[in-house]
């Protein structure tokens, strides 16, 4: 279910004050946050934020087209690297 | 012959049934077009005269069909991919984007099933 329109959309909040404070100062500085569930919001464009997926912060540089989407979605964290066997038949 | 939408002449059928043959048009679709162009749901395709065709062409314009439709969603898709987020990741293995299991099924999105030779069975 869709989040309501009156909320607006979430920013975690500490996430949103880096980011201001980003803004004003002109410096876009890699920003480390555990805030998977912040939405992408237009101030967001043209920083590197890292985003944590539970082991380490993964660098995600953040376009135009990203907006509206979550941080965590750019963060994947499962890694399947295959199954055994595929690996051996690649090889021959 | 009716010919709507460019290549789409389906016959010998109901009005609403007929239009759903088009890509983009379902039957709720196919029922506000025929609305619009104040044609009866019921009356068969060669029964439409040169008069409604030109309106029922007009109220299909108002959609995005056909292969402007199919362009849009590819390009929906290549936007998903190219911005490297979950879902686009997950179009990108062929695997389904919204959270279903896949230990066994989706075999909608996976294909055929490929069978893996020497695979153990439980060990005792």
């Amino acid at each position: 279910m869709a989040r309501s329109l009156k909320k607006g959309p979430y920013v975690h909040y500490s996430l949103e004050k880096k980011i201001q404070q980003g803004a004003s100062s002109g410096k876009k500085t890699v920003i480390k946050t555990w805030s998977r569930a912040s939405m992408i919001t237009p101030d967001f464009v043209g920083f590197t934020i890292a985003v944590h997926n539970g082991r380490q912060f993964v660098p995600v540089y953040i376009t135009e087209n990203m907006v509206g989407h979550k941080l965590g979605e750019f963060s994947p964290t499962r890694s399947f690297r295959g199954h055994a066997g595929a690996k051996n038949k690649g090889k021959k | 012959m009716a010919r709507i939408a460019g290549i789409d002449i389906p016959k010998q059928k109901r009005g609403v049934i007929a239009l759903t043959y088009i890509f983009g048009i379902g039957k709720s679709r196919a029922k506000e077009i025929l609305e619009k162009a104040k044609v009866s749901e019921d009356t068969k395709v060669s029964d439409w005269n040169d008069d409604e065709i030109g309106r029922i062409r007009e109220a299909v314009g108002s959609y995005t069909i056909e292969g402007e439709l199919r362009s849009e969603t590819q390009l929906s898709i290549k936007r998903l991919m190219d911005i490297g987020c979950y879902r686009g990741i997950r179009h990108r293995s062929g695997l389904p984007l919204r959270g279903q299991r896949t230990k066994n099924n989706s075999r909608t999105r996976k294909g055929k099933r490929k069978t893996v030779a020497n695979k153990k069975k439980a060990t005792k």
